[in-house]
């Protein structure tokens, strides 16, 4: 028994070595030099500022901005600190709301979304808008997602529905090679056209 | 369902099928020692692993001295994966500043990994620093699963030698697995996941000033070497608390379908190893068949229950149909660029196998889809499985298979041309027993003692799921879970050891099987010998996983999906 002690020590010393420094170090050599963007986080400039990540959901709040999808992320309150509060997108805690098909909880936050977006539209409202991404950092919503949207947009910066559908249809992406995943919308990449269209001041 | 949805199902299935018969040549002849392409680069390197450890390549060991090798590999990883966790605030490339895990949630933390569940009860970008994801996590994402392609190795040679005492040497299966077939793939693996936008830095996390002037912090790090790893071990501790519905994690369709080809691919070619070193590659060719089927069978549950969405929901005015434009269907937990099909096809995908990455959040799937991983996993995770564990545990069912079929026909029952005795059918059923032991025993536990219920966040009987699920996943080194149970050190001590007792428990008899088998002859194949490489045989043996594992289980189902289901469907709300 004892004679498999050496080679179980040493072995797991040098996997560890080869596995956990050597092959992670290489990765992050080789990955900052051919791939710099994606590999410092798809970060976005503006003015020589970090404003965000492209692949990383924001909170728009307000009227000129298409908004994204509810976020389950949380911080811990700061006046309690047994408690959280909502912070929705926040991009260093990602979590999704682990509530189940039947949980109360659920169905109050969505009849709550449910009745703030028909209070400005009379159309139905798409599943996407009212449910929380797994991540809670989903940078995307569908398309019909963004049309719910378009009227508010629109009114709010002044611009014409379809200007603004023009917009929308430039930043959605088809499915990859048109067949995998979904149609989607990344918000943040919308709302910075929009912005370069007609300034939000 | 849509025509899109079936048809990305339906090129994943054509990608694992293709991948099948080249990697597992390629792979059978690593485990043979013979020349591979990689010799060149990997032969010195093995060499010098061999000498600094002590470890003669040439001479084999018996399953017992196997086993032994195995368990105290396990031993140091714990010992030491522990005491990273423990000194992780003084050790170095800790640029958040996180402090030390606490005793408890190290200690679960070390088994989970160890053990290849990596049921986390953390969020990784708040809890662990890089180096802790580096040497510690990344690491036994590589060895627990050579450990696991190991001990498949041990118990297939068994089947296949005659008259042997010994089933090879746990050193050379462990470095070749490492060496030859993990690490080049989860090299050219990485750098694609880097290409498609999962972070690769050592850099602190981001701060940046939103359009709206919010400040939102972007966590960052070394994901992709560890992600890479984590779907090719079928290990699946997310770097973050997201797993692979981050966006870092997992960030495209493409990537997507890569990370599920990935999970399946080792589970699968090793059916293929398996046939070709029983000297038929027909035999291994069966249990794909058996794998597949329960695979299709479980995906066409949960991608119709998951795409008709929450009838609750529905009755707010919400449009959950599928039109141009729209994804429709449950999204609650899931993605937008990932949909419907991609997530229901990566829950089933990664709870056939002892994976656990999820790509959207199991416990607000619906109840009958949610039921599918529940029974993918207290199978066994025989479907594909995990890397090796998989492939032994499907083996497990084909001798009870046999040995039911032998009691029907009255004849000794043979499996590739070994008899199987009474000893070899009573540590098989011992191996079964491990599961509902566990998992029920520890479920029925944690329902009555008030440290189990404290920290759920659904009741009613999704609550029980939830509790359900934790121990089944636990058991079945998944570690996918009802994410709402929290952590507290009752949950933290039980799962530990559950998780323990699902590996560890489980593969000593079947290394003792494997030892039996390899000691006798070969009889060859007579007019009464029941063939074991067609139809009936592949009918027959998921008869009994059916029976044999799922009817053990039934009644706990009942109580938790089966119940909500019903529940739900008469409007109540928990």
């Amino acid at each position: 028994m004892l004679r498999q002690l050496r080679p179980a020590i040493m072995m797991m010393v040098l996997l560890t070595v080869i596995t956990g420094i050597i092959y992670p170090f290489a990765i992050t050599g080789i990955g900052q030099a051919v791939f710099p963007t994606q590999a410092n986080g798809s970060l976005i400039d503006k003015d020589g500022k970090v404003i965000g990540s492209s692949l990383i959901g924001q909170n728009f709040t307000g009227e000129k901005y298409f908004r994204g999808r509810p976020s389950a992320t949380t911080d811990t309150d700061p006046n309690d600190s047994t408690k959280t509060i909502s912070v929705p997108y926040k991009a260093d805690a990602s979590t999704g709301s682990n509530l189940g098909p039947t949980s109360k909880a659920l169905m109050d936050r969505v009849k709550g979304d449910v009745d703030t977006l028909k209070a400005g539209s009379d159309q139905p409202v798409p599943v996407d808008l009212v449910t929380t991404s797994g991540s809670g950092l989903d940078p995307d919503i569908t398309p019909a997602g963004a049309e719910f949207q378009v009227t508010r947009v629109a009114k709010a910066r002044g611009m014409s529905p379809d200007a603004v559908r023009r917009l929308v249809a430039q930043a959605t992406e088809r499915r990859t090679f048109g067949v995998l995943g979904e149609a989607h919308v990344n918000v943040l990449a919308l709302n910075l056209a929009l912005d370069a269209a007609q300034p939000a001041k | 369902m849509t025509v899109n949805g079936i048809l990305q199902i339906a090129i994943f299935c054509i990608a694992i099928i293709a991948l099948v018969r080249p990697l597992g040549g390629y792979m059978t002849r690593v485990f043979n020692g013979d020349k591979t392409f990689l010799s060149p680069v990997f032969r010195p390197v093995e060499r010098v692993l061999y000498a600094a450890s002590g470890v003669r390549p040439e001479v084999e060991q018996s399953w017992r001295v196997y086993g032994v090798a195995m368990l105290l590999f396990s031993l140091a990883g714990s010992v030491s994966l522990y005491a990273i966790f423990r000194l992780q605030d003084i050790l170095p490339l800790n640029p958040q500043g996180f402090p030390a895990l606490p005793p408890e949630l190290a200690l679960n933390t070390a088994i989970s990994f160890v053990t290849n569940t990596n049921w986390q009860f953390y969020s990784g970008e708040s809890t662990m620093s890089y180096l802790s994801q580096m040497i510690g996590l990344t690491v036994h994402n590589f060895v627990s699963a050579a450990t696991g392609i190991a001990l498949a190795m041990a118990i297939i040679r068994g089947f296949a030698r005659r008259s042997a005492k010994t089933v090879g040497n746990f050193w050379v299966d462990l470095t070749r697995c490492v060496l030859y077939i993990l690490m080049p793939v989860a090299i050219v693996y990485a750098l694609f996941l880097i290409w498609q936008g999962v972070p690769q830095t050592l850099a602190a996390y981001v701060d940046a000033t939103t359009l709206e002037g919010a400040k939102q912090t972007i966590a960052v790090g070394p994901v992709a070497s560890q992600e890479a790893i984590k779907m090719l071990g079928t290990n699946g501790g997310g770097f973050f608390n997201g797993n692979s519905a981050h966006p870092f994690e997992n960030p495209t369709a493409l990537s997507n379908l890569i990370q599920m080809i990935s999970i399946f691919s080792m589970g699968a070619a090793l059916t293929n190893v398996f046939g070709r070193m029983v000297g038929r590659e027909r035999q291994g060719w069966a249990l794909f068949g058996v794998m597949g089927l329960l695979f299709l069978a479980g995906t066409f549950i949960v991608y119709p229950v998951e795409a008709g969405g929450n009838p609750a929901i529905a009755a707010m005015g919400v449009d959950q149909s599928v039109g141009p434009g729209q994804v429709g269907g449950n999204m609650e937990g899931k993605e937008v660029r990932f949909g419907i099909a991609n997530s229901s096809l990566f829950t089933v995908v990664t709870t056939d196998t002892s994976c656990g990455a999820v790509n959207n959040m199991h416990d607000s799937l619906m109840p009958l889809a949610g039921m599918i991983p529940l029974i993918n996993i207290q199978l066994g995770e025989i479907i594909f499985g995990g890397v090796g564990s998989g492939l032994y545990g499907m083996l497990m069912f084909a001798i009870i298979a046999v040995f039911v079929a032998g009691l029907m026909v009255g004849r000794t029952p043979e499996y590739i041309g070994k008899k199987l005795e009474a000893r070899e059918v009573k540590m098989s059923i011992l191996a079964i027993l491990i599961l509902p032991l566990s998992i029920l025993g520890f479920t029925a536990i944690a329902t009555v003692v008030p440290q189990g219920i404290a920290t759920l966040t659904n009741s009613g009987p999704h609550g029980f799921s939830e509790i359900l699920y934790a121990y089944t996943s636990a058991t079945g080194n998944n570690g996918s879970a009802f994410a709402g149970l929290g952590p507290n050190m009752f949950w933290q001590v039980t799962m530990a050891i559950a998780m323990f007792m699902g590996r560890f428990l489980f593969i000593v008899p079947m290394l003792a099987v494997a030892g039996s088998l390899a000691a006798k002859k070969i009889v060859p194949p007579s007019a009464g010998t029941f063939p074991t490489d067609n139809g009936l045989f592949v009918a027959l043996l998921i008869g009994v996983i059916l029976i044999v594992g799922g009817l053990t289980f039934f009644p706990a189902l009942a109580l938790g999906p089966v119940v909500e289901h019903l529940a739900m469907q008469a409007g109540s709300m928990f």
